[in-house]
């Protein structure tokens, strides 16, 4: 994983809530059994106008002009500004593989679903929560601004505006530590090796039936 | 002793170790697989050069992606073949059980995998899937997790989670007849929205859940995170302890009595505290239907599409003008004159038994509607359409005008071959209204399995209650 310092780029606006993670990267991708490759397909059904299918080259298809990552003034975007409830259905990882293949690292909102919001760290994409008010006052100057960058601090926890306002946001300290390093999580809790066999052997004693004995053979019920 | 939730009994069971801003090291009991989420988990462990700690506690099936007709074709998408191929793969290689095409248990995981008695109370329960909350129906703690986190539990059988807090949902009194469990869910949904629940872990208690089947509770449970939910739970009863009794995996001998006595601290002590308490009068619940793409945007049958520039809230009106756009509907339509194009039933919200009694005791002696293009059923699992077999529903389906299909996710989120055209209307038993959730450009009403059964028959939507 990148490890995540500060990103200085500009924003785009996503002027929607509930944005679901069908939206965000449609199933028939989610056929790929690779972790790269999704950035083209990223809002598939919003951003052309044809369906698409995995495997075929993104050059050629019609795309949809107004659609907010179509228009020249926010390409290159690596942060997207968005509404409450950002991510929410499927727990696809495939949605923050989409966004971080097509280049963002931050998603800003006023909130965001619980499975989405954990899978952003786990890919290097910082998703920072500000209230509705702040995020519907940078709405309004990303719309404003053509151009319009922030920039986002991860160590400090903070943004700021090109006025030169800042805006502070929390990052929990673990995730913060991982996210800062590019910390594969795996390898950290294999440093506790010897903490999970203690439990497993403790469970085993005092709740034996958790365990999968040969029961497994037998065959399905009523078969 | 302090009061416990049943939430608070099962995650301080499972705690390892704890960091100094709370991040905990959780004991994962029981990890399911399918083969969407867990390809490139398994290709970490091999690039890390990782082996699965406990492949005895993981349990794999295909269930997205297989078809659900002509099955000796196989799976003819090259793409969802190799899918498909590399999970079984993959459990070969680390050692992990998979219940693979063929083999009679097969179907959607959150429906074969209760069946089989892998599901325990007391359990941690998780899946490379949001609707791993089915599993709180038995008194295990169940969520969704992203395919990261898939390697993470394959390696080590745990997780780093932040303890989520508690919301009661109480729902007393009794549904009234016709009305069921799908559309208690619903209701709840429309009425604390899909965020009402973000960061809690739900336990729907009160005489309406006590007195509803497992199917039932799974089916409430399912639609959990639709709400926002981590997980959702109810506590342990007779109805739970009934249900495992002489499931395969389920302990047996001493073991099962053991457990029996352990399984039944599984409830939430009587003054323990939840961070939020909501109650509702299950009696005034009334069949609901969804009108927009999110599932949120629920009415009752008696109610009518409603009308967004009623509404203050800019974001809020927005998103009802752009679902209604999408949907093809106008504000004021009454629900009961939607008309409707195809038909599905199935999925891990309602493709069990009580599920398929439930439609065909509608459907019986009736015809699907002219106007109805596909009316289809798809049971959950292999041994669901076999114990179905037996009691003749798929007669029933059959001779309606149904198409009676293999098991598997099918048209829920339309992997496999079973998906809308642009502009078709769905009634359908399952979860989701996004767009192009079936099929791109295709509309989803969801509903009870009555509901969208007796929509099936008339070609629009009817309230069950009066027929």
């Amino acid at each position: 994983m990148e490890p995540f310092k500060v990103i200085n780029a500009i924003v785009a606006p996503l002027d929607r809530a509930n944005v679901d993670t069908d939206a965000i990267i449609p199933k028939q991708f989610l056929k790929s059994i690779q972790r790269a490759g999704f950035g083209p397909n990223l809002f598939d059904e919003w951003r052309y106008l044809d369906r698409g299918e995995p495997g075929q080259p993104s050059s050629g298809r019609p795309i949809n002009p107004d659609f907010v990552l179509n228009q020249p003034r926010f390409q290159g975007a690596r942060i997207l500004l968005t509404r409450d409830n950002f991510g929410c259905g499927s727990s696809r990882e495939h949605a923050p593989w989409a966004l971080l293949d097509y280049g963002f690292r931050v998603i800003i909102a006023p909130s965001f679903a619980d499975i989405f919001f954990n899978n952003c760290f786990k890919n290097g994409i910082l998703p920072v929560v500000l209230d509705g008010k702040t995020v519907a006052e940078l709405f309004q100057e990303t719309l404003a601004t053509p151009g319009y960058r922030l920039t986002v601090d991860l160590e400090a926890m903070r943004i700021t505006t090109p006025d030169g306002r800042s805006l502070e946001f929390q990052v929990d300290p673990f995730r913060k530590h991982c996210l800062l390093h590019g910390l594969d999580d795996i390898g950290l809790t294999l440093e506790h090796e010897e903490a999970i066999s203690q439990y497993e052997m403790k469970r085993r004693r005092e709740k034996p039936w958790v365990f999968i004995p040969e029961a497994g053979d037998r065959l399905g019920f009523n078969v | 002793m302090n009061a416990k939730t049943l939430f608070a009994k099962i995650w301080d069971e499972h705690h390892i170790r704890q960091d100094a801003d709370g991040t905990t090291l959780i004991y994962i009991d029981r990890h399911l697989v399918h083969e969407v989420t867990s390809a490139q988990a398994f290709e970490g462990l091999r690039l890390n050069r990782r082996r699965v700690r406990a492949p005895e506690a993981t349990f794999a099936v295909p269930d997205h992606n297989v078809p659900t007709k002509n099955l000796a074709n196989g799976i003819l998408d090259p793409i969802s073949r190799l899918q498909v191929e590399t999970l079984e793969n993959n459990c070969r290689e680390f050692g992990i059980r998979i219940f693979g095409m063929g083999d009679p248990r097969q179907g959607v995981v959150h429906v074969m995998a209760p069946e089989q008695g892998l599901i325990l109370p007391g359990l941690t329960v998780v899946c490379g899937d949001s609707h791993t909350a089915t599993h709180g129906a038995l008194g295990a703690l169940a969520f969704g997790i992203g395919t990261s986190e898939v390697e993470h539990v394959l390696a080590t059988q745990t997780l780093t989670q932040k303890c989520p807090k508690t919301m009661r949902i109480t729902l007393n009194n009794t549904l009234g007849p016709g009305v069921t469990a799908k559309d208690m869910v619903l209701y709840l949904i429309g009425q604390i929205g899909t965020a009402g629940a973000t960061g809690h872990v739900i336990e729907f208690a009160g005489e309406a859940i006590r007195t509803l089947s497992m199917e039932g509770r799974m089916t409430v449970c399912n639609m959990a995170i639709e709400a926002g939910a981590r997980a959702g739970m109810v506590a342990v009863d007779d109805h739970t302890i009934d249900y495992l009794a002489n499931r395969p995996f389920a302990p047996r001998g001493k073991d099962w009595v053991d457990a029996v006595i352990q399984w039944r601290h599984y409830v939430s002590d009587p003054d323990a505290v939840f961070d939020r308490e909501i109650k509702f009068d299950a009696a005034a619940i009334e069949p609901q239907i969804s009108w927009g793409t999110s599932p949120e945007m629920m009415a009752p049958i008696s109610g009518q599409v409603p009308d967004p520039r009623l509404v203050d809230d800019p974001v809020r009106r927005q998103s009802m003008e752009k679902a209604l756009a999408y949907m093809g509907l106008k504000p004021g339509t009454p629900m009961t004159e939607i008309p409707i194009d195809k038909i599905f039933i199935g999925s891990c919200t309602n493709g069990r038994i009580e599920d398929l009694r439930a439609a065909a005791q509608v459907v019986k002696d009736r015809q699907v509607a002219d106007t109805i293009k596909l009316a289809m059923v798809v049971p959950g699992s292999g041994l669901v359409k076999r114990q179905a077999e037996e009691e003749g529903l798929d007669q029933i389906f059959i001779q309606a005008g149904f198409e009676w299909r293999e098991p598997g996710c099918s048209m829920c989120l339309a992997m496999n071959d079973d998906v809308l055209l642009a502009g078709e209307r769905c009634a359908s038993t399952s979860n989701r209204n996004f767009e192009g959730r079936q099929g791109a450009g295709g509309r989803t009403h969801l509903a009870s399995p009555a509901t969208v059964a007796a929509a099936a028959i008339h070609g629009h939507f009817i309230d069950v209650r009066g027929l």
